[in-house]
């Protein structure tokens, strides 16, 4: 089923605000202690306690470093990457055996790990590096938006976000339908002016990320300060502040 | 065309087992998921006061934690010699028999031969009380090389300080200062937190050598100078006073401003029965503080003694605190400082908050609203963590007094148990006295001279010589010096080191080589010079390779514990919380938790409170203690579900009171009422509220310490007033920075260091590490397996560096060689690296060929506890004078290139593991397969 | 990209073997008799072997008849479905010749054509790729039609053919590294696109999301050394294009042919390796792992 779906009825996905991620690394293990445990295949470590420890991960945050033009000091953005469930998935048409599809009822990119014969191309076909062959199972692993927690009848209504949505901290993963214009992760891209990674392929994601604020703005924000006695010394400071006395 | 299926309602569990985590200082709630009786998935307990159902990395990782092959798995006994980690197992009984072998006849004789300390122990109330029963004065946990400036300076300024003591009332205030906080103990609050002020827009200001995490988000970043913290504060307290722009009503109201200063002796004039005096503003009388009705003046004056009020006004309006006069040393442009001074000065002033809730204040007054500077702080080691720590932390309370926001809606909020002033709190316990209990508990805050442990001759009581001369307010103990004082026989000998969760061999310690030598250094008849050191901790850690008798602790899901009241509960500001743990599995070795084992002990060498009349054991375990101890009638370890488990703080013991907990989700807790919610200290409801929920004995309102009257009197003995007086060669320096006014003086040792030593060296512990016992998680490890010496532009550049350079780092007392990266938003004299990712080889159950002993290191090696000699006769330590908070971030270093190597230096040779290795992978899935429906 | 040896040799050798086919497919005076069979069995050989050692790169192999599923959009079901056509199509062609002596014209070219579809389609299973700037355009179809047809021309032993191919692969070849070398920044992907964060100001990696390597890392982060890259070249570029030339030129013997093919062999391993270790894979972009002409 690697054709894409036309249209899909919703498009669920998760609004990433980089102006509040401080770069816990909280939704990297939530991710990964959940999806070890809940759908497909667990998500292995080689070598655990040796010297190249190395696990499939569905979720991973980089940290960038931004030199202003203007000779401000370098500012540090904490940059949470996953699966952006992209509308144009590449990693889903060039998949040979239709494990790779997008479901057309909520937009989602999912592997049928039963499907899958590792060929690692839908991974080469990602420029997000969103999806991991796991070396214990040998099928592809990636973000499934948490497919087995946002419908899980087993867990209250309020759990059923993804792990990484729910475990933050912060408060700066948001995860909602982006098709519907009145939901609040579409409004919160509308007012931060969410946007996507490499628009420029064309793979129309699903995902945003809302930008950071501009920093060291301080100078001027606050109306200066004036000494209230200058010249009186203290005895002036006191009359001013505490009247004759 | 069909798509696949996809199963989207597996069953996630058998069972939610509810418990509080324990992979930081933090204490989240957590949801246990079990699958087959064992750990399936963890996640955030969505009701609990602190976290709110989010977890932090760690928390996630605990699964990991809980099946860690570096476990020990059963008592250990050294048969190699010490550090070799050469040990056979033997049985629990062999193992207490041996503990109390060596314990015994030291009570018996004198039992400060003991030293007992714990580390990361949260268990602190019940330790301490063990170590009362035994009778020994050496006991603390790690506050001393932790943040005991912080938490001084707090209670002796404002009766509490941040973290466990206090938050920003997040849900009010518009601006927020962080200084020095990397991390902190309230990990997920302050994130919580910070989410919040991002939502509404509110700025948050990073005053920080290092721009990383909450730093990076914050919307100005100021790349302070280590050290110059406390300068920094004082020129915005020039800023702020020089325009008028401070809280006069607050300041007369709520602080000692002012209370009048006796001229002669800098003490606070006070009236017979102790109660400081003030001029009421009306009647012009001298009248307590606290009488009913009263103004206090700011401007009074009686007999020739003005108000601190006016000292203070006196102090910083000098212009020495201009900010033009501190830009250079702290690196900071003066336009900024002025431009942060007026930010607080319109958040604070320009849109006060008000909330319509009426209260009535210990005068009597009753005020129609509340209402708040909605600015707020939060200090961590960063600021805590130097030579003049004490000072830069009381600088920081006296900034927040001026403006009105401790305990004002939209500032800083205390947490129950706290406010509670130094007062309110004992002074030091320290009389050892043969096969008897000390009277009364360790730790305290010393009023002055007279407090002091110290022995008749004058020498100090205590293995540490915390509440000595050297360190006088030392409130945590000093952990970081009692290896050191053993081994050197001063100020006497010891037979016995008992350490709990404290890595002293490694990353816990200043000087990590030395202290490995000290542990391991014989005396001329070929004994250790310590005897005996008997240890706990649930994993083969560094420090384990250093006990005689491993006494193996069980993981955080296999234990009965308590978030105590008595200790540092997790209570919020709106209401008072406390909380437990209990074995939600378990444990698969032959171990015991640690405080069990005490008890245990406590039984066989009968000590008193853990034996009846009869000898007989109170206490079959740390349960059955939780349960039934009583510190005072009706008061014990938890708050909750006492009597018949509707009684609140106070009340008879309540069997099912365990229980009650677990069926709660593992907490309690209970609202602080809104009419008691703000002006704690001062608000009769709080007051009230605080005796009725046994916090208080009786109704304790109090003034904030703009003047802190102890000082003063230490200051007093060290110009020759009174009779205990201090060694000569400490006179000058305690004259000097024991100053009753917050001051800046420059870090010890600096100005003779700074010529061969440019650059300051710092660690950060990162947030997926803060804490967290260890980094051998087979998760976390994979974030941070090694660490980088980070080094700023200005350095890069001018020593050439690249990509994949290596260099040497050498400081005073020795030399380290490390990989280093490029860091740009970092103050350009300062260079970091990530806190304890290095691990020696062998421990852990580690490969030795792992990245975090082969690359990893630790910046430990540069740092003494001593400063070097500078032939004055003395070593002085390097430490604050004050409270002995371990000076970390005072260290000074230089850099060279050095072409790319293969392992960092100095590399220690591996020891024996008594677990073996981990497993060659993993892929962790428990019970029957997950999708199943 | 990582250089997966079972894929360099697979795209080597079934290009090879399919490119025999297409020469033995449309030949005029195809070879008969036992020199058929020894050619055939060179081509099926070669051909099947790089499907086998496709089949190892896998990671589970046992699964891999459902790649034939998904011939509407996957160019790796495709080539699937082509090359099997091919073989079964060229079958009865082959054993005509072999056993009779006599081709089957109608089905030589259509295998020859099938032949050259499968060149065609391991090509675009490169060349579609968006993601790897240097493969994705026509280049990439052009350098794997000629690499495969001029082994296929030297096995055939036509000079004619082997001389033209040889000259436009080595044409090819060169201008596949002279594009590729700029195709990245001239499709203005860099750090800033890929995170978004160009606004701020110059960007560079501060830490990666882990301090071990990762799957990623491995598969799509491979950086040639700068001092091996020119010698690489010039070896594959010797071998592939004027040493067989003028092996060809000057002794058009079946030892000629022979020494040729094996240049022009070599040649196509070492240029296929720098196919696969020179492509930048835009995920690079993100570990600040692509250096070079695109920054």
């Amino acid at each position: 089923m690697t054709c894409l779906p036309a249209a899909t009825d919703r498009k669920l996905g998760l609004v990433i605000d980089l102006d509040t991620c401080v770069g816990c690394h909280a939704c990297v293990i939530a991710c990964k202690g959940w999806n070890t445990q809940y759908h497909g295949a667990p998500l292995s470590d080689m070598d655990p306690y040796g010297p190249r420890p190395e696990g499939t991960f569905l979720n991973r945050i980089h940290s960038y470093e931004a030199l202003p033009d203007d000779g401000g000091a370098a500012q540090m953005v904490h940059f949470p990457k996953s699966c952006l469930h992209c509308d144009n998935a590449p990693c889903v048409t060039v998949c040979p055996t239709g494990a790779s599809y997008k479901r057309a009822e909520d937009g989602i990119v999912l592997v049928d790990e039963d499907a899958c014969i590792g060929c690692n191309l839908c991974a080469w076909a990602c420029p997000y590096g969103a999806r991991e062959l796991d070396r214990a199972s040998g099928v592809m692993k990636k973000c499934t938006l948490c497919i087995d927690r946002i419908y899980n009848e087993n867990l209250p209504q309020e759990d059923r976000v993804p792990a990484c949505v729910r475990t933050c901290p912060a408060g700066a993963r948001h995860f909602g339908d982006l098709a519907d214009p009145d939901s609040a992760v579409s409004r919160l891209v509308a007012e931060r002016g969410g946007f996507d990674l490499m628009a420029e392929l064309d793979t129309a994601p699903v995902n945003k990320y809302l930008p950071p604020r501009r920093k060291d703005r301080l100078e001027n924000a606050a109306p200066p300060l004036t000494p209230i006695a200058s010249g009186g010394g203290l005895a002036g400071w006191l009359d001013r502040m505490l009247g004759g006395g | 065309m069909n798509q696949p299926a996809a199963s989207t309602s597996p069953r996630v569990s058998d069972e939610i087992r509810r418990t509080t985590c324990y992979m930081c200082a933090c204490r989240c709630g957590i949801d246990v998921h079990m699958k087959d009786g064992r750990v399936a998935y963890i996640q955030g307990n969505r009701d609990h006061p602190v976290n709110r159902g989010v977890l932090c990395a760690k928390g996630s990782a605990g699964i990991m934690q809980v099946n860690a092959p570096s476990r020990l798995r059963k008592p250990l006994r050294r048969v190699g010699p010490r550090g070799s980690g050469a040990f056979e197992e033997i049985s629990w009984e062999e193992a207490l028999e041996q503990a109390a072998a060596w314990l015994e006849p030291i009570r018996r004789s004198d039992p400060s031969k003991l030293a007992f300390f714990t580390g990361r122990d949260q268990s602190q109330s019940f330790t301490g009380f063990w170590a009362q029963g035994f009778g020994t004065p050496n006991y603390a946990a790690h506050g001393g090389f932790c943040s005991v400036n912080m938490a001084a300076a707090g209670i002796h300024t404002i009766g509490g300080s941040f973290w466990e003591f206090g938050q920003p009332d997040w849900d009010h205030t518009r601006l927020l200062l962080l200084f020095g906080v990397a991390e902190d103990h309230d990990s997920n609050p302050i994130k919580m937190g910070l989410g919040k002020l991002k939502a509404r827009g509110a700025r948050v200001v990073g005053i920080n050598p290092i721009r990383s995490g909450y730093n990076a988000i914050a919307d100005d970043w100021f790349g302070i100078t280590p050290g110059s913290d406390g300068l920094l504060i004082l020129a915005l307290i020039h800023c702020l006073v020089e325009a008028g722009r401070i809280d006069l009503d607050y300041l007369a109201r709520y602080t000692n401003a002012p209370v009048l200063l006796d001229r002669a002796s800098g003490l606070l004039r006070r009236d017979d029965a102790g109660r400081p005096l003030v001029i009421d503003r009306r009647s012009g009388r001298l009248c307590p503080f606290d009488q009913p009705g009263i103004h206090p003046d700011l401007r009074g004056s009686e007999g020739g003694d003005s108000t601190v009020f006016l000292a203070m006004l006196q102090e910083y309006l000098d212009p020495r605190h201009a900010p033009e006069n501190v830009a250079e040393r702290c690196g900071i442009p003066a336009a900024r400082i002025r431009a942060l001074a007026a930010m607080i000065a319109h958040a604070a002033f320009d849109q006060p908050v008000e909330l319509d809730r009426p209260w009535t204040d210990f005068r009597g007054e009753v005020h129609r609203k509340m209402v708040g500077r909605p600015v707020s702080f939060h200090a961590m080691r960063g600021i805590s963590a130097h030579s003049n720590g004490f000072q830069t932390c009381r600088a920081l309370h006296l900034l927040q007094i001026l403006i009105g926001s401790v305990e004002a809606p939209g500032g800083f909020r205390f947490k129950p148990p706290y406010p509670k002033p130094a007062e309110a709190h004992p002074v030091p316990h320290f009389a050892a006295r043969p096969g008897q209990p000390l009277e009364g508990p360790h730790l305290g805050y010393v009023r002055g001279p007279e407090d002091l442990a110290l022995c008749a001759d004058g020498s100090p009581a205590r293995i540490d010589k915390a509440f000595s001369w050297e360190n006088p307010m030392s409130a945590h103990g000093l952990m970081h010096m009692v290896i050191s004082n053993a081994h050197a026989g001063d100020p006497y000998r010891i037979d016995t080191l008992f350490l709990y969760m404290a890595n002293m061999s490694w990353n816990s310690s200043m000087n990590t080589r030395g202290v490995m030598d000290m542990l391991t250094d014989r005396d001329e008849d070929g004994n250790y010079a310590i005897p005996h050191i008997i240890y706990s901790d649930a994993y083969s850690s560094e420090m384990v390779a250093y006990a005689d008798l491993v006494l193996p602790d069980t993981t955080y899901l296999e234990r009965h514990d308590c978030i105590s009241l008595l200790d540092r509960p997790i209570s919020e500001a709106d209401a008072l919380a406390d909380a437990i743990r209990w074995p939600v599995v378990r444990p698969d070795r032959d171990v015991r938790s640690f405080q069990t084992v005490l008890i245990q002990l406590a039984n066989r060498l009968k000590l008193p409170g853990f034996v009846d009349a009869d000898g007989a054991a109170m206490y079959r375990d740390y349960a059955d203690y939780i349960v039934n101890h009583e510190r005072k009638p009706g008061i014990g370890p938890l708050a909750g579900f006492r009597g018949d488990g509707t009684a609140v703080g106070r009340g008879a013991p309540n069997p099912g009171q365990i229980a009650r907990y677990i069926a709660n989700g593992g907490f309690f807790t209970h609202p602080v009422p809104a009419e008691a919610s703000y002006f704690k200290p001062w608000n009769n409801a709080y007051q009230d509220w605080a005796v009725r929920m046994g916090l208080a004995d009786k109704p304790q309102p109090y003034l904030f310490q703009i003047y802190c009257e102890p000082l003063a009197r230490f200051q007093n003995a060290a110009k020759g007033q009174g009779a205990r007086q201090p060694p000569d060669h400490l006179r000058q320096r305690i004259i000097d920075t024991m100053s009753p006014l917050p001051i800046w003086y420059p870090p010890f040792d600096e100005a003779a260091q700074a010529r061969d030593f440019p650059l300051h060296a710092l660690t950060q512990r990162p947030m997926a590490m803060y804490h967290s016992w260890g980094s051998q998680n087979a998760w976390l490890r994979q974030v941070h397996g090694h660490n980088p010496m980070y080094l700023p532009m200005q350095v890069w550049e001018r020593h050439g560096f690249a990509e994949g350079d290596w260099a040497r780092v050498t400081s005073a007392h020795g030399a380290i060689t490390v990989p280093v990266a490029l860091h740009q938003g970092l103050n350009g004299d300062t260079i970091w690296t990530w806190n304890a990712i290095g691990k020696r080889k062998g421990t852990w159950a580690l490969d030795e060929d792992a990245p975090e002993a082969v690359k990893g290191f630790l910046l430990n090696h540069l740092i003494h506890e001593l400063l070097p000699p500078r032939g004055d006769g003395h070593r002085w330590a390097n430490s604050d004078p004050i409270t002995g908070q371990a000076a970390w971030f005072d260290l000074r270093v230089r850099i060279e290139k050095l072409a790319p190597q293969s392992a960092s230096d100095p590399g220690l040779p591996p020891v024996l593991s008594p677990v073996g290795r981990g497993p060659k992978d993993l892929a962790w899935r428990v019970g029957t397969k997950g999708n199943a429906p | 990209m990582h250089a997966a040896p079972s894929i360099i040799i697979f795209t080597v050798l079934s290009g090879a073997g399919f490119g025999l086919l297409v020469f033995l497919g449309m030949r005029g005076d195809p070879p008969q008799g036992l020199v058929a069979f020894v050619l055939f069995a060179i081509a099926y050989g070669l051909a099947v072997s790089g499907l086998v050692a496709s089949v190892f790169h896998l990671a589970n192999p046992q699964r891999a008849w459902r790649a034939f599923s998904q011939w509407r959009t996957s160019w790796l079901s495709r080539e699937g479905w082509v090359s099997v056509a091919a073989l079964l199509v060229m079958a009865p062609h082959a054993a005509w010749l072999v056993f009779f002596g006599q081709p089957l014209p109608v089905l030589g070219w259509i295998g020859a054509a099938l032949a050259l579809g499968v060149l065609f389609a391991t090509s675009m299973i490169y060349a579609q790729l968006a993601t790897v700037p240097r493969w994705n355009t026509a280049l990439t179809p052009a350098y794997f039609v000629t690499c495969g047809l001029a082994c296929g021309a030297l096995l055939a032993g036509q000079a004619g053919p082997s001389l033209a191919l040889l000259a436009l692969l080595g044409a090819v070849q060169l201008l596949c590294w002279w594009r590729g070398d700029r195709r990245l920044a001239a499709r203005g992907h860099d750090l800033a696109s890929a995170t978004g964060l160009g606004f701020l100001g110059r960007l560079r990696l501060f830490e990666p999301p882990h301090t071990g390597s990762n799957f990623l890392l491995h598969e799509f982060v491979h950086q040639v050394g700068r001092r091996h890259r020119p010698k690489l070249r010039a070896i594959a570029f010797a071998a592939l294009c004027p040493v067989p030339l003028v092996l060809v030129g000057l002794w058009p013997a079946t030892a000629g042919f022979a020494l040729a093919f094996l240049s022009c062999m070599l040649g196509c391993f070492v240029s296929r390796w720098l196919f696969f270790a020179e492509a930048e894979h835009v995920v690079g972009l993100y570990y600040d792992a692509i250096r070079g002409p695109a920054r």
